[in-house]
């Protein structure tokens, strides 16, 4: 029994020692030893092969190629204005009593049913479809054929995520975490000289980069010239949580959100006390008025770290970027806007957090083959004179969707949750109303 | 999700679907994909508001109208084979389906089927008629709170006279046809459904 505890063990101080050497140690001095790359060559080949490989042996689905185009079908462009007066074709205007056919209603039938096969807004909040498989069992129907050669790579691809990658992940992810808690408190019990910032945002970037080692990110940076200042106000699009891990991995963020329960209260907890994040509780969170009051205070402080917001609210699937709250930008202040863009070949990063919990979503995110994602820093940008808050967020929202290779929408990521508000319809309703009776005497 | 979602679908229903609806197989997959994610409550069936979820929808004038195109009289389910019996209505017409087997019956998307979808979102109480009644509540779900009660009254009194002929001050199908027969029926009411 004894013997066996300590092959146990050793196999342990084995395990440790070498996650510690091989990855902790580059990971706090963020350095890299290149194993990454190494693996991230290598799964870029494989992946390559088995998409080869599926090409071939669907030599009879020819389908497969242009259906990797995504789209169902093709809606037909222009304003219910353009669409209506061209489908009334020349039919003379009625001296009286409003312009109305019988065949109006051609154009809201045709666009209630191309909403019905494919619409904007349902299918952000669904995993992105792929043009080829990754060897994950996951998002793609398109290919279930698989030959012999394809199903031996992916039972080894299985073994490995499960057995290597994720107790890997595993462990450096709660290592990652105590270190935070930990560091943070611990610098939290410091006087408020400089180098308790200092130390602080050693502490800050230590965690996060084992956490992202913890995940295999490969993150490029592109235009670090524009990196967010103190004193100012970072928004980014919102696929998943991870995000804030990856913006953190090159700077430290204040960051706003709402007070949790369990493991994420001990890690808000923790971090709290060693610079000043903004937590809310829940009820002071419909106080609109007192959560801008206070990031108005934050921001105003320039030394204090520039501000994270996910405007959007809700995470997209990492295909769009939906309509930006306008809170984040009555603050007023300098906004650095940041677009990110996870690849999606190497995993899903997108959380459907209507369909998984935060651990199994973590759960699928450990054993994906890695996360590699493009982060852009985009030029500070300031409201315009005469510029109301949402004109702002749109120029914003726009330039982050060009930047990312986004498709721009206007819609409420809240519309994952919430129905749609009746004045979106009443608005339908009055263009319609304008055609059939003329501008002028609608009011 | 996706490749559970089309192996629940047999080899034999895509093949009868297809016959029925001149939807192409990748269609047919694609389409139950969609069908599967709309279906919140996972019973291989749609409800109104499973419809009522897709936003673009749910401002579409006429949205609950079209909603209740896919649902026969009395039911509140649709199952897949349904749901792809109403989107058939909205296929192109194709060129060689034109001069088919005359014997096949009438196919879903024809210039006919497509007029009575529109046909069926006036006739509210499905009995074959568009009454000044029905016309008046399906111009008020279109134009909202905007125009009055009497301007409207009297949108839908010259649209009936312009389209009734044997003067019952009501619009029958074969009246409707008529009134729309210069208009490019085949081309407005279809999709352009890719591959």
């Amino acid at each position: 029994m004894d013997e066996l505890w300590g092959v146990v063990f050793s196999a342990i101080k084995a395990w440790f020692t070498l996650v510690v050497l091989l990855i902790m140690f580059p990971a706090m001095l963020g350095v890299s030893l290149g194993i990454t790359e190494t693996y991230m060559k290598i799964l870029v080949k494989t992946l390559k092969w088995a998409t080869v490989r599926i090409e071939k042996g669907s030599e009879e689905r020819k389908t497969l190629k242009v259906s990797s185009s995504n789209g169902l079908i093709q809606r037909l462009d222009g304003s219910m204005e353009e669409q209506i007066w061209e489908l009334r074709g020349s039919r003379p205007k009625p001296p009286v009593g409003g312009d109305f056919t019988l065949s109006d209603v051609f154009y809201f039938s045709r666009k209630g049913i191309e909403s019905i096969v494919e619409d904007e807004v349902t299918q952000r909040f669904t995993s992105e479809e792929l043009a080829s498989w990754n060897l994950l069992t996951r998002t793609n129907y398109n290919f279930h054929y698989i030959s012999l050669r394809l199903t031996v790579l992916w039972g080894v691809g299985v073994i490995v995520r499960y057995c290597v990658l994720l107790p890997l992940r595993v462990t450096l992810a709660s290592i990652g975490l105590s270190w935070l808690v930990i560091g943070t408190t611990a610098v939290g019990f410091l006087p408020n000289w400089r180098i308790k910032e200092w130390l602080s945002e050693l502490v800050h970037l230590m965690c996060y980069r084992i956490c992202a080692r913890g995940l295999s990110a490969t993150i490029h940076y592109h235009n670090r010239e524009n990196r967010p200042k103190k004193g100012g106000i970072c928004v980014a699009n919102h696929t998943s949580p991870i995000d804030v891990v990856i913006l953190a991995n090159d700077g430290c963020y204040a960051m706003v959100g709402q007070v949790h329960g369990g493991l994420m209260g001990v890690v808000q907890r923790a971090m709290v006390r060693s610079c000043p994040h903004i937590w809310f509780e829940r009820a002071e969170m419909k106080d609109r008025h007192l959560v801008t009051q206070r990031l108005r205070d934050h921001a105003n402080d320039k030394t204090k770290l520039p501000i994270l917001i996910f405007p959007e609210g809700t995470c997209i699937n990492n295909t769009s970027v939906m309509m930006f709250k306008k809170g984040s930008f009555e603050i007023g202040g300098t906004i650095y806007p940041v677009a990110i863009k996870y690849d999606p070949q190497f995993g899903d990063a997108f959380w459907n957090s209507a369909k998984y919990n935060m651990v199994s979503y973590l759960l699928r995110m450990m054993t994906s083959w890695a996360i590699v994602c493009n982060v852009w820093y985009l030029p500070p940008m300031t409201q315009h004179e005469g510029e109301s808050a949402i004109q702002f967020a749109n120029r914003v929202k726009s330039a982050i969707a060009h930047q990312g290779g986004l498709v721009d929408l206007s819609w409420d990521g809240g519309l994952k949750r919430a129905k749609v508000k009746d004045v979106l319809k009443e608005q339908q309703q009055k263009k319609y109303s304008n055609m059939v009776v003329g501008e002028d005497s609608s009011d | 999700m996706g490749s559970r979602a089309s192996s629940l679908l047999r080899e034999e229903d895509i093949e009868e679907i297809k016959k029925e609806t001149g939807f192409s197989h990748s269609q047919i997959t694609r389409l139950y994909s969609r069908f599967h994610s709309l279906d919140k409550g996972e019973n291989g069936a749609l409800s109104r508001e499973d419809f009522q979820r897709i936003p673009e929808l749910a401002i579409n004038p006429l949205g609950d109208r079209i909603i209740n195109a896919f649902f026969p009289e009395g039911e509140d389910q649709v199952n897949f084979r349904g749901f792809m019996r109403t989107l058939a209505h909205f296929r192109p017409v194709e060129d060689n389906e034109k001069n088919k087997d005359p014997n096949a019956g009438e196919p879903l998307n024809s210039r006919t089927n497509k007029l009575l979808f529109a046909f069926r979102l006036y006739d509210l109480d499905r009995d074959d008629k568009i009454s000044r009644d029905e016309l008046l509540q399906v111009l008020r779900m279109m134009v909202g709170v905007n125009i009055s009660d009497e301007q409207l009254g009297s949108i839908a009194d010259r649209t009936i006279q312009e389209a009734d002929t044997n003067g019952d001050m009501c619009i029958s199908f074969s009246e409707f046809i008529k009134v729309l027969e210069k208009v490019d029926v085949e081309q407005k009411m279809s999709i352009r459904f890719l591959h």
